[in-house]
């Protein structure tokens, strides 16, 4: 109960700092989102990785030169060395043997050791106000101020607005690098663009998550949102919601505990909507895939169950009692019963007396499927030089894959056949 | 003496990660150490409240189990539901490292661990926490422990090295010879883990990785030969121990910090030295050209 009061009394302000963390929070992690959703798309999430591990170093660096936790200062330094960060990257990768991948773990450790050397040093020297200076590695939203969060606005407003100005010539570089070298966007500049404003959002995000979870913020919600959506302005938007969400719960729940970071609270919150979204996003979500599988396997049943009754002499009506249709599939017990009740709910037969009898509806429907089957088999033997022998199994997937166009097409392409591969007459 | 014990114990991590880092790079998977050594930290806290010590067998398994479920977050996300892979990489282990910080903190009344050593672990502390064998002083408990790791890992490394290396360079012909990639990926993998975990108290989950990844790279640069490189890595970090001990003295900062700096050193020399000879032979080819077209 004491919890929820906590949490209500974070949400409705009743404290002045409340507000500066409550801002704090959702502009940094908004802009990281809609960030990280460039970097996601040009497969590029790791580097952030990079840029947040080798903030570090400029921090202390910062620190060191001004004496002071001045926040602009701060940013500066961890601006100039997460760039040169991610230059080093490109640059060990493309003038050496060494793989990309070591090279991002190299240089991410490298500087992040020479952080931890600068701060420890910084540390034992005995300077009074360093103190706090080690919140930067897992953040602490409550320790912002509000002249923080001014800073954070009119930086986050100038990348918002880089972002605009750029958003085609970034969205082509996103999707399709070489394509916009082609038809002669500036890729070089818009490059510079995107990592001049991630190092930025990361040189900022520090200070609410820390270095060493910063990366999450730039790589889980625009996951999140790809969960969703395939274009990229949504999916832009989707991202700045979840990760502005994110944020703002995240700093509620380490504000409400004494004493707990911001910075992993965050993380864990966007990593439950990540979580969320892998289970019933719309697109590749696990929920949506089961559902699709299903259906394809009804439809599979049923169009293989009504395929036992077809008759093959006066293309007319059949009748079978449960055992001889048994006989005649190659199905389980259970499976055909299944089958043979979904094609009584669609009125494709009728059931008296324990015998099956097909209805006008479910004639034309076995037809049709053997139709397929047959027009295909006849297809892949007349293009592709198959053995009559071999054109079944194929054509036994296919037929239920075959739309009234593609069968209209075969028609054609076969010239309206009236004899399948196995002398057998393709149904009319 | 303390000394000693401390640079022998960076010195026996440093082995042990420039042999597994070796294999690591030349997979192209450095980053799932990177991955598997943030994502450890969970199963270690929980193994740390739940055992009440510092004992080694309940926190492996606490690591174990932990490393487990990153790789099968990374699986989940990369294979069942189609995102890309260093998207997946790094969501699940940024999740299960902030599982394991918060955690830390909710445990902090009875979990002697603290954030900070999580990140660049403790090495000055090694020398305190001895061992005495029958009343006999014994030398640092920490030094017992990697020794024996840094033995399991070599003998492994020796015993399997043929189908390690196989498996490393032409993974297509190892499998045609009916040697399984994925188990070999696997035993490199419960390498990773176990030194990883085994390393944390003295350098932390951020730092093995620069123990993993720079002196391998560094004798990359300079070598074609594996088993050379292999040497040649062993050199660079214990070498960089040494310096980055003296390092840390002379700045009064961390010692694990000051061997990462130092590693970072040793690439960036290696890679200049790499550069200049590569412009050397350019431009003695042009000479040799300009010769001949005389």
């Amino acid at each position: 109960m004491e919890f929820f009061t906590e949490i209500l009394s974070f949400f409705t302000f009743s404290e002045p700092n409340v507000k500066v963390v409550f801002w704090g929070s959702l502009i940094l992690c908004s802009i990281s989102g809609l960030v990280g959703t460039f970097t996601l798309l040009r497969k590029r999430s790791l580097i952030g990785d990079v840029i947040s591990h080798a903030v570090l170093p400029g921090i202390a660096l910062a620190f060191i030169i001004g004496q002071q936790k001045n926040p602009l200062y701060l940013i500066i330094g961890a601006t100039i060395t997460g760039w040169i960060s991610t230059y080093l990257v490109d640059y060990i990768t493309k003038h050496s043997k060494i793989k990309n991948d070591t090279a991002i773990a190299l240089i991410l450790s490298v500087f992040f050791g020479v952080g931890v050397l600068l701060l420890t040093h910084i540390q034992h020297s005995g300077n009074a106000s360093q103190s706090g200076l080690d919140q930067f590695i897992f953040g602490r939203a409550s320790a912002m101020n509000m002249s923080d969060v001014w800073l954070f606005s009119i930086v986050g407003t100038i990348i918002v607005i880089l972002i605009v100005i750029f958003f085609r010539g970034l969205s082509l570089l996103s999707f399709d690098e070489n394509y916009s070298q082609s038809i002669g966007f500036p890729n070089e500049l818009l490059k510079l663009v995107l990592s001049i404003t991630t190092v930025t959002t990361v040189a900022m995000g520090v200070q609410a998550v820390g270095v060493v979870l910063m990366s999450a913020l730039l790589i889980t919600p625009a996951a999140c949102a790809k969960f969703w959506t395939n274009k990229i302005i949504p999916m832009a938007i989707l991202a700045v919601v979840i990760s502005g969400a994110s944020g703002v719960l995240g700093s509620a729940i380490s504000y409400t505990y004494n004493g707990m970071p911001t910075g992993p609270w965050i993380v864990v919150v966007v990593s439950l909507f990540a979580f969320i979204s892998a289970f019933i996003g719309s697109k590749n979500g696990l929920l949506k895939k089961h559902l699709q599988r299903n259906k394809n396997n009804t439809k599979i049943l049923r169009e293989n169950t009504i395929k036992l009754f077809f008759n093959p002499t006066t293309l007319g009506e059949t009748r079978y009692n449960f055992e001889d249709i048994f006989a005649k599939s190659k199905m389980q017990r259970a499976t055909l019963k299944k089958g043979l009740n979904l094609l009584k709910s669609d009125k494709l037969i009728t059931v008296s007396n324990d015998i099956f009898t097909t209805t006008n509806l479910g004639i034309e429907e076995a037809k049709t499927i053997v139709r397929k089957h047959r027009l295909w088999e006849l297809y892949i033997s007349r293009f592709m030089h198959l053995q009559p022998d071999h054109v079944h199994d194929d054509a036994e997937g296919i037929e239920h894959v075959i739309t009234p166009e593609i069968e209209r097409e075969l028609e054609k392409e076969l010239d309206f056949p009236t004899k399948d591969p196995h002398d057998s007459d393709i149904p009319y | 003496m303390i000394d000693f014990w401390i640079i022998l114990t960076a010195s026996l991590v440093a082995t042990t990660t420039a042999i597994l880092g070796c294999f690591l790079i030349m997979r192209k998977m450095a980053m799932i150490g990177d991955a598997i050594s943030h994502a450890v930290l969970p199963g270690i806290v929980i193994a740390y409240y739940i055992s009440h010590s510092r004992a080694s067998f309940p926190i492996l398994i606490g690591a174990a189990a932990s490393g487990m479920v990153v790789t099968y977050l990374i699986q989940f996300f990369h294979q069942k539901v189609k995102l890309q892979q260093d998207a997946s990489i790094g969501i699940s282990y940024t999740f299960l490292f902030a599982i394991g910080i918060i955690l830390i903190s909710l445990f902090s009344g009875n979990v002697d661990l603290d954030q900070d050593c999580v990140l660049y672990g403790e090495i000055a502390y090694v020398p305190l926490d001895n061992l005495s064998i029958g009343g006999l002083y014994a030398g640092p408990r920490q030094v017992w422990i990697l020794g024996t790791t840094l033995i399991i890992i070599s003998t492994s490394v020796i015993v399997a090295y043929r189908k390690l290396v196989l498996t490393t360079f032409d993974p297509a012909f190892a499998s045609a010879m009916g040697i399984s990639v994925v188990l070999w990926q696997y035993y490199l993998m419960a390498g990773v883990s176990l030194t990883t975990v085994v390393s944390f108290e003295s350098v932390g989950a951020v730092l093995v990785i620069a123990f993993l990844s720079g002196p391998a790279a560094t004798a990359f640069l300079l070598t074609k030969d594996f088993k050379k490189m292999l040497y040649l890595a062993v050199g660079f970090g214990i070498s960089a121990s040494i310096l980055g001990y003296y390092t840390a003295v002379w700045l009064a900062g961390s010692i694990a910090g000051a061997i990462a700096t130092i590693i970072g050193l040793q690439f960036a020399i290696a890679f200049i030295y790499i550069q200049f000879l590569k412009k050397a032979r350019i431009s003695e080819t042009l000479e040799n050209k300009a010769l001949t077209e005389v």
